[in-house]
């Protein structure tokens, strides 16, 4: 019964924002794990518009998430690697991963101009969940002054990756 | 002063306003998703050098098509400005990124 009723509440969590299931504060290494995998979710998403996607521009747009979503999480590993800092997995991660894999697949039973759609909506909200996670969590709780800078030159790509994903979404309509 | 003297000083000093004033290098800074600064005044033979100081891939692209400019990161790219007039560019891969050079004659 336990499990289950914190179950419900993280899938309650999950729908407004990104569950940050720890009571207490992140540690650096938890920390470090769950923006990587955020930027993982992000590369996996755009592989599969690659894929699927038919707008040259949606194609686009994804080939720029890979590009730069790769470039960044190399810099975190190399910090990672650097700090001597193993990433830790941890419950935010875990249901970073689980909603990813259910919007993956929820997106690959869609096609065309559906897809196109579903995917660019998708990229906007993920990217203001995330960059919310940033802004009011992780670079708050980051101990280690670079992983905070990392964290801070992160956010600033990833709003600049919300803004082109809004445009992108404003000229499908 | 003698008249083949005083010719030679005038000739000398016609070349000299035909030097025109030494072109300059103005320096644009790519940070953080950011052009810095977003407008620059430039003079036709001046250059724009762009520094990349990010970790991602940019571009120096102009929308009327005078110069695309691929700026990987941490390097540096430039162009000569060749005419006048005000152009604006952006970043191909980051669209957001957008600034303004104001070239005089």
């Amino acid at each position: 019964m336990f499990v289950r009723s914190s179950a419900a509440l993280a899938v309650i969590c999950l729908s407004s924002s990104i569950a940050l299931a720890q009571a207490t504060k992140l540690t650096d290494p938890q920390i470090a794990h769950i923006a990587y995998t955020a930027g993982e979710i992000d590369i996996k998403a755009a592989k599969q518009a690659l894929d699927k996607a038919s707008s040259k521009q949606v194609k686009q747009f994804a080939q720029d998430m890979v590009r730069d979503h790769e470039a960044v999480n190399k810099q975190a590993l190399d910090l990672v690697k650097k700090l001597k800092v193993t990433p830790e997995d941890n419950d935010t991660s875990k249901a970073l991963s689980k909603q990813a894999s259910e919007k993956l697949a929820e997106l690959d039973k869609l096609k065309g101009a559906a897809f196109d759609k579903a995917y660019v909506e998708n990229e906007v909200a993920y990217h203001k969940t995330v960059n919310n996670a940033l802004e009011t969590q992780l670079i708050p709780s980051a101990s280690n002054a670079e992983l905070k800078g990392l964290l801070q030159t992160g956010l600033k790509i990833f709003q600049g990756h919300e803004q082109h994903a809004e445009h992108v979404e404003a000229e499908l309509k | 002063m003698t008249p083949e003297r005083r010719g030679a000083l005038a000739a000398l000093s016609l070349v000299a306003a035909c030097v025109p004033a030494r072109a300059a290098t103005i320096q644009v800074t790519m940070q953080n998703m950011d052009i810095s600064p977003a407008i620059v005044a430039a003079k036709v033979g001046d250059t724009i050098e762009w520094t990349n100081k990010d970790v991602l891939m940019h571009s120096a692209t102009a929308r009327n098509g005078d110069f695309d400019v691929n700026l990987p990161p941490k390097q540096t790219g430039s162009i000569v400005l060749k005419k006048a007039g005000s152009v604006d560019y952006y970043c191909r891969y980051h669209p957001n990124m957008k600034a303004t050079i104001d070239v005089a004659p």
